[in-house]
């Protein structure tokens, strides 16, 4: 894919070596620091001396996940962060194929219409969509949390891409056998179109699992809380229990950290992808 | 795209009524109407329900509010400390990355990994390492025989700071943003940095190698090389960074509500925090509403500002 330069030794590139090692340390520390601090007892959790010299406690993360019902937050987070990218993929999936492959009339205004609501900064809508989901009756409900992030701009803009790049054999072939439109974006489109759908279904869930704003006002009661407000509300409630913070933290980021790791194909190729053609 | 046999198929309208029902349902419902919506709760007074009519009074009030001026004067020290700073190290990071021959891979998930965590947690882990009492920064400083620091506690500008050893007293105005501000830019840079270096670093390897060499062969330098072919074949994906990390940097929000929460003295008090607050915590709705569309109005102004300028200069 990439062309690269000859690997040389000198100077130069021990220079690059070094400077790019410094960005990762900087980059790594606060992760660093969390797992350590997260497995010292509390008392030594204080002392910067005793970074590496004291008994080690994994205790800590036992003691951390029954400090608050952790568990309860999760099954909420991973709920919503599900569901809201499961969604999204199937009405993301619909529309870009409207407009990759449909005729209609004022369809470049639509698609306009439907790309600006990626300039519309979040507060603005903030407290409109508080307002409507107050009088739907859908405070403290997982409605509230869910059907606002139900479909996204940026998907669509993104999988419409990938419909326009298959090559229209495949559509003339489609229609020769009579296969319609729907049949052939679930048989056909969708099974090439993988890569792109994985990209798409990786940022939803993870803009949706690490959102905090938009649940902690449309929330209330503890046992609606997502990982992201209840860790927040963890941190206010043990200011001084850094060891149980740091346990706490390092158990809300696991799973996206994991995904990222058996995923990091596709979240570098939907950043490029969002960054080079958008 | 090529459309065989065009002109003598009927049209799809109604699969294409069925195919962009979901997505204009939801996207109008919570992205468009709420625009609209925003308008017109910020004419009222409005708290838990709508109160009665107001016109532009939420206006003038958010106009002649100190602490909206102050939330704005957060807002810009924050945009103005994150965007240049991360573009610039990320254009360095990515042109040393694309130099080097053995590990890129490696780097980049490194790089990438603080982008794919949650920001409540690694804003936890900021607030603990740089706790004034406990924290590891202060701990290392006092190593150094350097002077602690407050942190995220302290409001005093970092300029008044920095000069304050010399005995000079700076004026207010001049103090700059408060340290608590300047950690959480530091935040927000650490953050966004890898997504910025990624995507650069694909654009390079992007521009044709042919155009270098050719140049190279010409006699250019290497900063003639990067200022007449590679910025500008860059200028595209730096133009779109920009861009949205001005937006992002206009939404700031959860880092700053688990680090500070806007504290001290509201010096990290941003224009989102500030309608967060009114709204959330005050329950001024039609308040908060009106300052939500004055900031909606400054960024479209900016970014039609900041495409005008800058496209001057994109080749696409």
């Amino acid at each position: 894919m990439r062309q690269r330069r000859k690997p040389r030794l000198d100077t130069g590139s021990l220079f690059c070596h070094v400077l790019l090692m410094c960005g990762a340390a900087c980059a790594i520390f606060p992760f660093f620091w969390m797992v350590v601090s997260s497995l010292k007892p509390a008392t030594d959790a204080l002392l910067f001396g005793r970074v590496f010299t004291t008994s080690w406690r994994p205790e800590n993360y036992v003691e951390a996940w029954h400090a608050a019902p952790f568990g309860r937050y999760f099954i909420n987070s991973f709920l919503v962060a599900f569901l809201v990218s499961a969604g999204t993929i199937f009405t993301s999936a619909t529309a870009a194929y409207a407009f990759a492959r449909l005729r209609f009339p004022g369809k470049q205004i639509v698609y306009g219409a439907y790309m600006a609501t990626v300039m519309i900064p979040f507060e603005v809508s903030l407290i409109p969509n508080f307002v409507i989901i107050k009088s739907l009756g859908w405070f403290n409900t997982y409605p509230a949390l869910i059907v606002p992030w139900l479909s996204s701009a940026f998907a669509i803009f993104l999988l419409r891409q990938f419909f326009l790049s298959l090559p229209s054999d495949y559509y003339d072939a489609a229609e020769i056998d009579g296969c319609g439109h729907w049949q052939f974006l679930w048989r056909v489109a969708m099974p090439i179109a993988k890569p792109a759908i994985v990209t798409v279904g990786l940022f939803a869930f993870l803009g949706s699992y690490n959102a905090l704003l938009w649940p902690l006002i449309v929330t209330k009661e503890t046992r609606m809380r997502v990982i992201q407000v209840g860790l927040a509300a963890f941190m206010s409630e043990e200011v001084t229990q850094f060891h149980l913070l740091m346990a706490a933290s390092t158990i809300a980021i696991l799973p996206t950290v994991i995904l990222y790791f058996v995923a990091q194909r596709q979240f570098v190729e939907g950043a490029v992808s969002v960054g080079i053609k958008g | 795209m090529s459309r065989s046999g065009s002109g003598a198929r009927r049209d799809d309208r109604l699969s294409a009524i069925l195919f962009l029902f979901p997505s204009t349902l939801v996207l109008a419902t919570f992205g468009l109407v709420p625009i609209g919506f925003a308008l017109y709760i910020s004419l009222f007074k409005w708290g838990l329900a709508r109160e009665r009519f107001l016109g532009l009074e939420n206006y003038v009030r958010a106009l002649t509010s100190p602490e909206w001026w102050n939330a704005l004067l957060v807002t810009l020290y924050y945009v103005l400390g994150v965007v240049p700073i991360s573009l610039v190290l990320a254009i360095v990071l990515a042109n040393v990355l694309f130099r080097v021959a053995r590990g890129v891979g490696a780097y980049r998930t490194v790089y990438f990994l603080p982008y794919v965590t949650s920001t409540v947690a690694a804003a936890m882990v900021w607030s603990w390492i740089f706790h004034p009492q406990w924290g590891v920064v202060n701990a290392v400083l006092e190593r150094l025989h350097l002077p602690t620091q407050r942190w995220l506690l302290e409001p005093r500008g970092i300029i008044e700071l920095l000069v304050a050893p010399l005995g000079v007293e700076v004026p207010a105005w001049a103090a700059g943003p408060s340290l608590a501000l300047v950690v959480l830019i530091l935040f927000a840079i650490w953050y966004s940095i890898g997504f910025d270096t990624v995507v650069l670093l694909a654009a390079l390897s992007n521009v044709p190698r042919e155009l270098e060499d050719a140049a190279r062969i010409d006699g250019a330098s290497t900063v003639k090389l990067a200022r007449y072919v590679t910025i500008p074949l860059l200028s595209p994906t730096l133009f779109f960074l920009a861009i949205i990390s001005v937006i992002r940097s206009f939404q700031a929000f959860n880092h700053i509500y688990v680090l500070t929460g806007g504290g001290p003295l509201d010096t990290t008090c941003n224009a989102t925090m500030y309608i967060f607050r009114s709204f959330y915590q005050y329950t001024k709705v039609g308040y908060g509403s009106a300052a939500a569309v004055l900031l909606f109005l400054i960024i479209v102004v900016l970014t039609v500002f900041q495409t005008r300028l800058l496209s001057r200069w994109v080749h696409y």
